[in-house]
């Protein structure tokens, strides 16, 4: 089956070459046969990739351990979830994740825009294909998901036990699409360049795909902050990892783009510096895969060297050449149809809005590549650290959820102060009353750039209230519909504008869960032996006693050892029973003891939370094993040649005797306010998203019709 | 004021306001920065970024203390380090690791909490060649 994989990506490199071929000399010849035959190169790909991605799916759920990458990710005792999964957890199956995501994206939008920019869509698939047969030729050329082993193990290695959590498996698909996803503008803007068709039909035809990986990139970045809130057994969600910030980067780049794209549509205005956006995006994207993979940053997400780095500098540092060079040799289509009225008008806070998100993603930039910057500039590696990104980028971000709240309400061309006032009184006095209260009643001064934060919060969920009162309003006076219906049908009619809404008041919402926990939190770190007791942020936590468990994690890991903690906890009156517990994985090197090796491969935190609307409690506990050492090292003498029984027999004993007579452990505790408001506002910014990008009526039946006057053409000019 | 003064005297503001937040980047990226160092540059009286890996059978639990031993990357040269706070799940021997804090006395004091840990390579082609 390996030859069968490896063959498909060597034809699917050769149809993607084909595809570039056909597509340019179909459109440099006006010859229609080999611009369609391009396209349909292009889904030939896709069956190909996922033919491809299907095989190796196979081989990791039936455990053939033949295939190299099944052998060194996975293993019979891994669970069915995380085999599924493994697959990209390597850097050759997350490669092959990519072309595959790619080549089903590219169908879609090239199958979607089949009848309609034609002079685009040529240089677009072309584009595609290239970008297709760059990460196929890594496969082919360097990175075979399919090699096989010449003397297959018994056993593969399994899944890195970090990996093993849902939010993490489903992460990478999620940046992966949203990477990829902004792979579509990206090709259609090239096509309009070289087409020299700098209006706005290349917007009109990719932005729902822009949205979709705006949306993709966004709840994958989420996932990220959950999974290290979760797993990683140090209690935060976001730590200005070059691999964190190199998924946050492209994110704010693109949302960027998805506000300059409404000033070009509108005003036919910025015109260069939309097509710079998507293209750097799209550079931002691939570096953001290249960082993962190269390992050129210190950072516990790099997974080892990589042995394609040097090619993806090359792709990366062709990619900026090229379109750089195509934007400057188009400047002369991309003037302004319009100027700017005014200052006191949307185009011009979008502007500004643009501004700060740029200006944010270079801060990210800047920083997480100091480490090479400054060995560049002064000969030693240093680098900066989170309080240096925090001081740069909270009052960015103060501004930014600022702007959200203003932007909405203002009008296209020109707005009256008066007229601002009028739509600003209510929300400037939320805020006003909001930091009244948060003074009068809390602690929040403390720390005057949560509070801040929290005054704007009030400000924008305001607006994007008041909006949505004034508009369902209006529809109720002309309708005389009632309250649920005038808002839901007013929201169907405008998807994109109230979509817009709820995400503003979604990243509120976001940031007021941030501004709470990340100035608010309480930590304490102890030492406890059964029965001890402390106390952190009013909760009173005891530590009932030990628990050991073989084989039976709770979360489904398929961790062999865990050890564990069952802690009482109290607070006003309330009682309740936490168990975060520490799992051991078995180490595969044979020059360990028989039963040492059971103790001494990774272990992984399974931190138990009690999730709160008001408050998280979040436990880790971590087990002292040093008791165990000895008899660990007595067992591996008399024990070494048991069969496996034995050996599972003395593991259960040595276990047995941690739970009875377990030394102090150690234990995190922190409470942290309003986390859950993160998550929360997460999900209402993708639910917006997903309203904004739906569909809408009135946009199908324009379609139909479009469609229906090309036939009635197409007929009127055969005939 | 006519249009093309006004243009240009936008251009310049912006200019200047792109200049000046440059300028703030740069420099507080370099004052505040850490300088990163194996266990055989460690000089003493300036806070580094320790970076290299964890001598086999080094590591002891003192109390709250975590004592272990770093040395470069490759080469023998080592330095005693005591660390108190959170530990990374993937600390163990030989394991590549990134520890900030300041030589004291011959021992290196790390700050608590600053302890990470890169993923280990077993889950990658390269531990297969070597």
């Amino acid at each position: 089956m390996a030859g069968v994989g490896s063959a498909c990506l060597a034809v699917a490199l050769l149809t993607a070459f084909y595809a570039v071929g056909a597509s340019i000399y179909g459109a440099r010849a006006g010859r229609r046969e080999w611009i369609t035959s391009g396209r349909r190169a292009i889904y030939c790909v896709a069956a190909l990739a996922v033919t491809a991605f299907g095989l190796l799916e196979a081989a990791f759920l039936r455990s053939d351990f033949s295939f190299a990458i099944v052998a060194e990710g996975s293993s019979t005792s891994t669970p069915t979830f995380y085999k599924v999964t493994a697959l990209w957890a390597t850097q050759d199956g997350s490669l092959l994740l990519w072309v595959t995501l790619l080549s089903l994206f590219s169908t879609t939008v090239l199958f979607l825009t089949r009848r309609s920019l034609r002079d685009i869509a040529p240089y677009a698939t072309a584009v595609l294909g290239c970008v297709a047969a760059f990460f196929l030729l890594l496969m082919v050329g360097w990175e075979n998901p399919f090699d096989t082993l010449a003397t297959p193990p018994a056993d593969g290695a399994g899944l890195n036990p970090l990996l093993r959590h849902p939010a993490m498996m489903i992460h990478p698909p999620m940046l992966y699409t949203g990477y990829v996803g902004f792979s579509i503008p990206f090709a259609f803007c090239i096509g309009a360049l070289v087409a020299r068709r700098t209006g706005a039909d290349w917007i009109r035809a990719t932005r729902r795909f822009a949205l979709i990986a705006w949306t993709f990139l966004g709840t994958g970045i989420m996932l990220g902050a959950l999974w290290s809130y979760t797993e990683l057994g140090w209690g935060g969600y976001w730590a200005w990892d070059p691999v964190e910030n190199a998924s946050l980067m492209p994110w704010l780049v693109g949302t960027a783009f998805l506000h300059s794209i409404m000033v070009q549509e509108k005003r036919g205005m910025l015109k260069v510096w939309n097509v710079s956006l998507i293209c750097a995006t799209f550079t931002l994207a691939l570096l953001g895969t290249f960082l993962v993979r190269s390992g050129i940053l210190d950072s516990i997400h790099a997974f080892g060297a990589s042995t394609i780095g040097v090619q993806f500098l090359v792709f990366i540092g062709l990619v900026i050449a090229l379109s750089a060079g195509l934007i400057i040799s188009r400047l002369p289509q991309l003037r302004s149809q319009a100027k700017l009225d005014s200052l006191l008008s949307r185009e011009a806070f979008f502007l500004l809005n643009n501004l700060v998100l740029v200006g944010l993603c270079l801060v990210i930039l800047w920083g997480t590549f100091f480490p090479l910057i400054s060995e560049a500039i002064t000969g030693t590696e240093a680098s900066v650290g989170p309080p240096w990104f925090d001081r740069l980028v909270v009052p960015l971000a103060l501004v930014l959820v600022l702007l959200s709240g203003i932007g909405p309400v203002l009008a296209w061309r020109r707005f009256t102060p008066s007229a601002l006032r009028r739509v600003l009184a209510a929300p400037l006095a939320a805020a006003a009353l909001a930091l009244v209260l948060l003074l009068a009643l809390t602690n929040a001064s403390d720390s005057p750039t949560s509070l801040a934060m929290f005054c704007l919060v009030a400000f924008v969920l305001t607006v994007v209230g008041q909006e949505l009162w004034r508009g369902t309003a209006a529809r109720r006076t002309m309708t005389g519909e009632p309250w649920p219906r005038a808002l839901a049908r007013l929201t169907g009619r405008n998807r994109r504008r109230y979509g817009g809404y709820l995400v503003h008041a979604g990243i509120a919402v976001l940031f007021l869960g941030v501004a709470a926990s990340s100035a608010f939190v309480d930590q304490r770190d102890v030492r406890l032996r059964p029965g001890d007791s402390f106390e952190v942020n009013g909760y009173q936590v005891t530590y009932r006693e030990a628990t050991a468990k073989l084989g039976g994690d709770s979360a489904g890991t398929g961790a062999p050892i865990s050890f564990g903690a069952v802690l009482d906890v109290r607070k006003d009156g309330k009682h309740y029973v936490m168990r975060p517990s520490r799992n051991y994985y078995a180490s595969p090197d044979p020059s360990l003891g028989t039963i040492s090796r059971f103790f001494e491969g990774e272990a992984t935190s399974e931190v138990d939370v009690r999730w709160g609307l008001k408050r998280d409690l979040w436990l880790a506990v971590r087990p002292d094993i040093s008791s165990l050492e000895k008899p660990i090292r007595e067992a591996d003498a008399k024990f070494a040649n048991s069969p496996g029984n034995v050996q599972a027999f003395i593991v259960a004993a040595l276990a047995e005797r941690y739970r009875r007579d377990p030394p102090p452990a150690a234990f995190r505790a922190i409470a942290s306010p309003l986390v859950m408001w993160i998550w929360i506002g997460g999900a209402i910014v993708v639910l917006g998203a997903l309203v904004a990008s739906w569909p809408s009526p009135e946009a199908r039946l324009r379609r139909v019709r479009s469609l229906y006057s090309a036939r009635l053409g197409q007929e009127l000019s055969r005939a | 004021m006519d249009p093309t003064r006004k243009r240009r005297l936008r251009l310049v503001v912006a200019l200047t306001a792109a200049v000046l937040l440059a300028t703030a980047l740069i420099y507080t990226s370099f004052s505040a920065s850490t300088e990163a160092s194996k266990p055989s540059e460690l000089k003493p009286g300036r806070s580094y970024d320790l970076t290299g890996k964890v001598v086999n059978g080094s590591i002891r639990h003192a109390g709250d203390d975590l004592r272990f031993r770093v040395r470069d990357r490759d080469g023998t040269a080592s330095v005693p380090v005591t660390y108190t706070g959170v530990v990374p799940d993937p600390f163990r021997d030989g394991r590549e690791v990134i520890v900030s804090g300041e030589l004291e006395h011959g021992t290196f004091v790390a700050e608590r909490d600053s302890l990470v840990t890169k993923c280990p390579s077993k889950f990658t082609k390269d531990e297969q060649s070597s």
